[in-house]
């Protein structure tokens, strides 16, 4: 399919994807509920923090980064390796199959259009960040900082779903993935700042963890969110986060073709 | 009429074991990932106490027993509450409950037995690996009378657990659609992870009474391993098994409430 015919069959692709994000909407906010690992960390950090500051962090500066974090992790998830998995058991792949568009469109769609009603729930938190710790410790103080804020949300989405692309298309070659997915986001939780913020990590782990995409996930995004980058440091990290985006879309791509071509629809 | 049930139970298990045995790569498949959570527990422990050698009065290897019995009862959750319970959304939802309540016992225990994963008790395991290394780095084995109250808390709080997920499920019956609340119910359980005490400083006390007295979690973690630090107050002891017999009764009442409330959906 030629990429005339993408943009002219994506608005109504987002359109329906919208419309059925609206009519989940119940589901919708259970799962939201369900992102209760910020708070849970929260409260660890900020007993932690009590007497006297664990390094730069204070007891609101864990308020400001965890409820950011709680925001960041509804703009940024994706749950397409579940679905994939799902589809393919099923054999239900094959009727997206038949589209002319390719599905991970289709799976993009579904996660893009999630967004407005995800906002509708992260903004409150955001409120109530500002609220309770100053807006200094809860949003970005400049353009600067709200652009690049910006663009890291979006490559931390991108690496989340072309990651679960990729996990998702090796249920292809395995028969299911899930566990996989399931090593992942433990990989995800330890590495990414989602449980804690990275610079309390020992310095050699974090060296490593910079060359891993987990941290371009969440933790980036969280602490440009909470202005802990100079401009420079921040683009420096952002464009690793922008080569992992690329690099993990390959890698999607390229395992979703290879894992297409071995589909053989049981059940659908 | 225990001895039916009891009979019963053992036909149920035996189901469930077969199945089991069908999948015996799965012991080491669920054993690796139940390994890795555990590490996801255990992540931010080790970046706390590497700053500061004791929180809100427990040491690493006290918090470590809390984390061990979490991780115990994720197993005893995992395993023998939430794959039957899942079940019973499904019977709902799909009207074929009722074939489970037109059989000559009692729907409750029937739906609560229907099915186990045994290989998920690899948690259990992983549990009591964290109790001995909790106790090799306090330096000193626990009390035998600790150890017999924190067995006791240990049947309190499976009771617990299992209260709470009947109302959970029971919920079922008002609000179709629910299979991503019991979801909901092992993110909250999430919070027994930590000793119970580090919620004192959050919002005036307030999260303590919550986890307390109205979603139970401090009893269920905190509770046991203060009692095998042999720590925990008599009352405290006293207090987690009345209120626990409280739960199950309240659980069983709205149960019975639910079940009235049942339409069979299908036909």
């Amino acid at each position: 399919m030629n990429a005339r015919g993408l943009l002219r069959a994506l608005p109504t692709m987002l359109r329906v994807s919208f419309a059925e994000s609206v009519a989940y909407r119940a589901e919708m906010f259970v799962w939201v509920l369900s992102t209760t690992m910020p708070l849970v960390n929260m409260v660890l950090w900020m007993a932690v923090a009590k007497s006297a500051p664990v390094g730069n962090f204070g007891q609101a500066d864990f308020v400001g980064y965890f409820l950011a974090t709680f925001a960041v992790r509804q703009l940024t998830s994706a749950w397409a390796a579940w679905l994939i998995n799902w589809e393919v058991k099923q054999g239900t792949l094959a009727m997206r199959l038949l589209r002319p568009i390719s599905p991970l469109w289709g799976y993009a769609s579904d996660n893009v259009a999630g967004f407005p009603m995800r906002v509708v729930v992260a903004l409150p938190v955001v409120l109530l960040s500002i609220a309770l710790v100053g807006a200094d410790k809860a949003v970005p103080q400049h353009a600067w900082q709200w652009g690049l804020f910006l663009v890291a949300v979006l490559g931390g989405w991108a690496i989340t779903f072309l990651a679960n692309v990729a996990i998702g298309a090796l249920s292809l070659f395995l028969d299911s993935s899930q566990k996989m997915m399931e090593v992942w986001m433990v990989l995800f939780f330890v590495c990414s700042g989602y449980m804690y913020p990275v610079e309390f990590l020992p310095e050699g782990l974090r060296t490593v963890i910079d060359w891993l995409p987990f941290r371009y996930q969440m933790g980036l995004p969280v602490e440009l969110m909470t202005n802990a980058h100079d401009l420079p440091t921040a683009l420096g990290l952002v464009a690793r986060q922008w080569a992992w985006v690329l690099g993990m879309g390959a890698l999607a791509v390229g395992l979703w073709k290879q894992g297409v071509k071995r589909f053989a629809a049981f059940g659908g | 009429m225990v001895r039916r049930y009891l009979r019963l139970l053992t036909v149920q298990l035996k189901a469930s074991g077969l199945q089991a045995l069908q999948y015996r790569a799965d012991f080491f498949t669920d054993g690796f990932t139940s390994l890795c959570w555990v590490f996801t527990a255990l992540a931010p422990l080790f970046v706390v106490y590497s700053s500061r050698p004791e929180v809100e009065g427990w040491s690493f290897g006290e918090a470590l027993l809390v984390v061990g019995w979490f991780t115990l009862l994720q197993g005893i959750l995992e395993g023998a509450i939430n794959p039957s319970l899942t079940g019973v959304v499904e019977h709902i939802r799909k009207g074929t409950l009722d074939f489970v309540l037109l059989k000559p016992a009692d729907a409750q225990f029937l739906v609560s037995t229907q099915r186990f994963l045994p290989w998920r008790a690899f948690n259990v395991l992983t549990g009591l690996g964290l109790f001995i290394y909790a106790f090799l780095l306090l330096g000193r084995g626990p009390s035998p009378l600790g150890l017999l109250t924190s067995l006791l808390l240990l049947g309190t709080s499976t009771v617990l657990l299992y209260s709470l997920w009947i109302l959970t499920v029971s919920a079922a019956f008002f609000v179709v659609r629910v299979d991503n609340l019991t979801y909901l119910f092992t993110s909250i359980f999430d919070f027994a992870r930590w000793p119970s005490s580090v919620f004192k400083g959050v919002a005036k006390g307030a999260l303590t009474l919550v986890f307390t007295y109205v979603i139970p979690l401090a009893l269920m973690t905190t509770f046991p391993a203060e009692a095998m630090l042999g720590r925990l107050p008599a009352l405290s002891l006293v207090g987690a098994v009345v209120g626990s017999a409280a739960f199950a009764w309240v659980a069983r009442r709205v149960w019975i409430r639910s079940i009235g409330h049942y339409t069979s959906a299908s036909s």
